[in-house]
């Protein structure tokens, strides 16, 4: 099997985000970046599929500036054989990343795609979706499945995406509103990962080196013929609004007696 | 005259709350294009919920067949996208539930059509507020398509209200396509207790708990509220993945949010941030969360707890 993953550079969640004074974007110099954490949860289920489906291949695909290959390695350090970068420096849409993942997975044929849900820059939770509308594939969203992280399934490092037999199909639990959904996909298909799917591995010293000799292919959107003018453009960005500070009260009982008579709200 | 559409969601022939929402958003939007509303149903039960959306003063439009029984993305899409161009629609609005994520991105590709999501605020016509890193910025997005799509989050749209004449029901017959997915199973997680993201009140547990939720329940019983869990919670297997608040589980913003045992990173603040009066109990008085709270507890939630819950009682 062929297992296409992509692998996003993001703003690292533990950094501080602010605002630039002109509101056109954040503040990016000082900022840490990091692979987005879902797509982490991506590689790592592609990696149990491939281990539990011998032979596969996996690929990892980020679009981004020259520098996401860091994030394209480290996914390659998790285990992944090779990567793809598709250079582009400014802001891509959703659609536009839809539309430039269409492209490689026209020139890559891959049996599946995983992508993290949604990354944690933009917060948009869109682009797998559309990609499975663009391609006529099936999609499976938020994949995650029944047992815990806790669990012997998850400590044995099994894949919670259960390919059929015959590798015509995958069996996957979602989690939507009050509970959890499974779905039967047919191959090729698109699947997005939620948080409980897995939890991703560290990379180890030796695969860190390994990870340097493998391949990293590099092309742009014009390569691949595709627009990537945004059809939803970013045009202000604003800090959030500050919450009042707020007092500290020295009992249960105070608590109770100001929720009731100054907040009102039991 | 432009049509903005409403796509509902429902089970059961239950129509959903949050979709008066997504309904109150296509209102404020109305206002800016001057747009008249329709409103959309699909799958087993639709008949049924559109006649309580219609009540809402708005024609609905039925897709009932049995193709679209189970609510999956590619035929669900397919259908909302047929109803999109039969009404001329300029708009497409849905809440941003499991279901509008899962649905909304293939009704945009369906139609050509930008696609902003999980809106807060509605600037003017193409203009749309919405957060970005984690709820550390908002963002004003411009969708440039003639046709636009957008998914409201719930929490920041009151429900629509009733109108004196209900709208028409109009049952539509679009042949559904062979999709590519088979639903198999649901296994839905019950409880007695609000849901989560409908409650007026949610007490919440987190790391502090130690996994023994038995004061997080006894206190959210007392107060009629929802119960929820930060990631460390969920993660750790000791309350199910749907209880989850923050920006990679639900996002709540009730009348009251009583975190207890919880840090208050910023995954779970964006979460809940939006709540109007937030309580923080926690044994360390350096926690994050403080921050955010309009009332501070320095305590052990094991002995604030069982205590704030006789004295709720007691309140009547």
């Amino acid at each position: 099997m062929k297992l296409l993953v992509t692998m996003k550079r993001v703003e690292d969640y533990e950094s501080k985000i602010k605002v630039k004074p002109d509101n056109s974007w954040i503040v990016t110099d000082g900022v840490n970046y990091r692979a987005n954490p879902f797509d982490e949860i991506a590689v790592e289920e592609a990696l149990r599929l491939r281990d539990a489906n011998m032979p596969s291949e996996v690929v990892v695909v980020s679009i981004g500036p020259a520098a996401a290959a860091a994030e394209i390695r480290s996914g390659l350090a998790m285990g992944a054989d090779r990567g793809i970068l598709v250079k582009h420096d400014a802001f891509v849409d959703s659609d536009g990343v839809a539309r430039l993942l269409k492209a490689i997975v026209d020139q890559e044929k891959p049996d599946l795609v995983l992508m993290g849900k949604q990354a944690v820059d933009v917060d948009d939770n869109v682009a797998g979706q559309l990609l499975a509308e663009y391609l006529g594939w099936g999609q499976a969203t938020f994949a995650s499945k029944k047992e815990s992280l806790e669990s012997p399934e998850e400590k044995a490092k099994k894949p919670g995406v259960r390919i059929a037999p015959d590798k015509k199909s995958a069996q996957v639990a979602r989690e939507v509103d009050g509970g959890l959904e499974v779905l039967e996909v047919q191959l090729p298909a698109i699947i997005t990962v939620d948080l409980r799917l897995n939890v991703p591995r560290y990379a180890s010293l030796p695969n860190i080196m390994k990870a340097k000799k493998k391949p990293i292919a590099e092309m742009t959107p014009a390569q691949l013929r595709v627009d990537v003018a945004p059809k939803v453009k970013v045009v202000k960005v604003e800090p959030p609004p500050q919450r009042a500070a707020g007092v500290k009260v020295p009992d249960v009982q105070t608590l109770v007696q100001k929720l009731h008579s100054e907040a009102k709200v039991i | 005259m432009a049509t903005i559409l409403v796509v509902a969601e429902q089970a059961g022939g239950h129509l959903k709350k949050a979709s008066l929402s997504a309904l109150t958003a296509a209102q404020q939007l109305a206002h800016k294009t001057g747009g008249q509303i329709a409103g959309a149903l699909i799958g087993a039960g639709a008949g049924q919920a559109a006649q309580e959306l219609a009540s809402y003063g708005v024609p609905v439009h039925v897709v009932e067949d049995k193709g679209y029984e189970h609510a999956l993305a590619e035929t669900h899409s397919a259908a909302a996208a047929e109803l999109a161009k039969k009404v001329g629609a300029s708009e497409v609005v849905m809440a941003a539930t499991a279901y509008g994520k899962d649905v909304a991105p293939r009704i945009a590709a369906k139609l050509g059509a930008g696609l902003a999501s999980d809106v807060l605020g509605i600037v003017s016509g193409n203009q749309f507020r919405r957060a970005m890193w984690a709820g550390n910025a908002l963002a004003t997005v411009e969708v440039t398509t003639p046709v636009k799509v957008i998914t409201v989050r719930a929490t920041e749209f009151a429900a629509a209200q009733k109108a004196q004449a209900a709208g028409a029901v109009t049952p539509q017959q679009i042949p559904a396509p062979q999709p590519k997915t088979k639903f198999l199973e649901f296994n839905e997680v019950k409880s007695a207790r609000p849901e989560l993201t409908e409650a007026r009140v949610v007490v919440s547990g987190g790391r502090g708990t130690k996994g023994d939720f038995k004061p997080i329940e006894q206190l959210a019983d007392a107060l009629h509220a929802a119960v929820g869990a930060s990631r460390a919670v969920v993660d750790a297997g000791w309350q199910p993945n749907d209880l989850q608040v923050g920006q990679t589980g639900k996002v709540v913003a009730p009348q009251l949010y009583i975190a207890a045992g919880i840090s208050g990173a910023i995954q779970h603040l964006a979460g809940m941030k939006g709540s109007k009066t937030i309580v923080a109990i926690n044994k360390d008085a350096e926690a994050p969360i403080f921050q955010v709270a309009d009332y501070g507890l320095v305590a052990d939630l094991f002995k604030a707890l069982p205590e704030m819950t006789d004295a709720v009682k007691k309140l009547g």
